[in-house]
């Protein structure tokens, strides 16, 4: 059953050194907020798992958190390259990176899979490509009633995933509309889950096809207006388009990267007093908060 | 309506020339960037009925600017429905119902095989590029498969360092034998010309050329003995209408995004 708590506590209680942490969102409602709070604790040895790992990721790559991605698109969508997650596959700064590589196919049905208690992922996928020579998770096996090859790869089973989604009410039920991602689907397959949200309202107003995920099946709802920037959470706030630019920059040394993070995430408090120092350091970001 | 000629830059003509192998009420699988940008130009201009999926899960999206990611809100509001990533995989896709996936890729070879995960060798790469994302399943599974780049030794090569998405493979019938559903790549579009591949190797063959580009200069950038086909067509010259279309979708999707121009685009 979902406790309402404050973020902090969230993380501390749910998020532990080594486990297999997913923080999904598709473009839309990704869960900048919790990421940052995982940073600030400094969480370590995790597995992360996200079909598109973007700036958060680079943001805990480069700060130590993770020892394993399992991705399959990485980048800042619109600009270039994760300079952060580069430098630890390339590099191995600030500790080695080991990598397991997907489509967005297979990690969606992987997903699935785990949400429905299956042991792996079943599709027609990979035919021809080199990621299964790369990737001992990617094999084909025999289809017992007609022979066909297809593709088979384990499920994802995180021991937490962390989503944002625009609204809970008062009991923990939250509601997420717009462009779902894996969601859904990457918060059932976990062990434990946090939903950060933009507001606790009295009623969901929720038609019944609607994207909600009841309280019982959540660890943890966690109020957090603007949780999701630079992304956006639809119907309250705009993608900041000009942060996923700067973030370039910032990224592409190891010390404007470690200051950057000093500043805005180490020595802030919250996400909300992160919004403040980056209202000053970077006042052509959009500062508002929803 | 005015017909005049204008003047156009290799990206004009090479997107111009994208959307028009795009037939109206074709489904349409979009990848990010290029991609989009001729599939929207379609919908705008010849193809008001093409229906355009987006992997993160719009269908039938309408957007008014181009989207720099593939999440976009504007993709979601526009689109006659949303679904969730694995129903736009395991139904749409793996369900049989795109007539056409339309990618980018990094780098192509001659039997129009896709490279977006690596240069050099994987666990040392030279570059380390995004990776799949969308593109094996779509490639595979898509009835047929358009390609757009942009022209360069670097981006044309012989031989991948690694196949991200099947194209021939080896030639011939390999894809074929290989179980692969979809027909394939059936036509690669650059800022030089149109590549088609050759009915029975398969590989890819010079059939239309840009006006103003010489065969030499696609040969040069190139990376293989580039085969010319001896029926080779001069591209169309885009008209103003379809010109202006394509710079007024532009000129709303840079004062949306605050970008210099609308075609960079990604998939987180």
């Amino acid at each position: 059953m979902a406790k309402i708590t404050p973020l902090r506590e969230a993380v501390a209680s749910l998020v532990r050194d080594g486990d297999t942490v997913a923080l999904e969102g598709f473009t839309h409602l990704i869960p900048h907020a919790a990421g940052h709070e995982i940073i600030r604790q400094g969480r370590r040895g995790l597995t992360l798992v996200r079909m598109t790992p973007d700036l958060i990721y680079d943001q805990m790559i480069g700060m130590g958190c993770a020892a394993k991605l399992i991705f399959s698109w990485g980048g800042n969508p619109g600009v270039g390259s994760l300079h952060r997650f580069r430098d630890a596959v390339e590099q191995g700064w600030p500790q080695p990176l080991a990598i397991e590589e997907h489509s967005h196919a297979g990690m969606a049905n992987a997903y699935v899979a785990g949400a429905s208690n299956l042991p792996f992922a079943l599709l027609r996928g990979y035919t021809g490509s080199d990621l299964p020579k790369v990737n001992p998770n990617i094999r084909f096996v025999e289809c017992p009633f007609t022979g066909e090859k297809l593709a088979a790869i384990p499920s994802v089973r995180p021991d937490v995933t962390v989503i944002h989604a625009q609204k809970a009410d008062r009991r923990g039920n939250v509601l997420l509309w717009g462009i779902l991602g894996v969601q859904k689907e990457a918060v059932l397959a976990a062990k434990r889950s946090i939903v950060t949200v933009e507001e606790i309202v009295d009623d969901l107003e929720a038609p019944p096809n609607a994207c909600v995920l009841p309280a019982w099946a959540l660890s943890a709802v966690c109020p957090v207006p603007g949780g999701a920037y630079p992304s956006y959470a639809q119907g309250y706030s705009e993608r900041d388009n000009r942060f996923y630019k700067a973030w370039d920059p910032i990224a592409r040394s190891r010390e404007t990267f470690q200051a950057w993070m000093r500043r805005h995430v180490l020595d802030t408090d919250d996400f909300a007093d992160f919004r403040r120092v980056l209202a000053e350091s970077m006042p052509q970001s959009m500062t508002e908060v929803a | 309506m005015s017909t005049a000629t204008m003047d156009f830059t290799a990206t004009e003509i090479m997107t111009v020339a994208a959307s028009r192998l795009l037939k109206d009420g074709t489904v349409c699988f979009v990848g990010i960037g290029l991609p989009s940008t001729a599939a929207n130009l379609a919908r705008l201009t010849h193809a008001p009925d093409v229906v355009l999926i987006y992997e993160s899960g719009p269908i039938g999206a309408k957007p008014t600017v181009l989207p720099l990611s593939i999440g976009d809100g504007d993709l979601a509001l526009t689109a006659d429905t949303v679904v969730g990533t694995p129903e736009i995989f395991r139904y749409w896709l793996q369900g049989g119902r795109i007539d056409v996936g339309f990618l980018g890729a990094a780098q192509v070879d001659r039997f129009a095989n896709i490279n977006t995960t690596v240069i050099g060798p994987y666990d040392a790469p030279k570059v380390r590029l995004p990776g799949a994302g969308g593109a094996p399943e779509i490639a595979s599974q898509a009835k047929e498969v358009f390609i757009v780049l942009k022209h360069s030794p670097k981006a044309f090569v012989a031989k991948l360092p690694f196949v991200t998405s099947a194209g021939y493979l080896d030639g011939g019938d390999a894809r074929t034998r290989a179980g692969i559903p979809g027909a394939g790549p059936t036509a690669v579009i650059t800022d030089l010309g149109i590549l088609t591949p050759d009915p029975v190797s398969k590989e890819l063959t010079l059939t239309g050329i840009h006006p103003g580009v010489t065969v030499e200069q696609v040969k040069a950038a190139t990376g293989w003995d580039l085969k010319i086909s001896p029926d080779l067509k001069t591209t169309e010259v885009p008209d103003a209408e379809t010109l202006t279309a394509l710079r007024d979708l532009q000129a709303r999707t840079a004062a949306a995004h605050g970008t210099a121009q609308g075609q960079a685009g990604g998939e987180g």
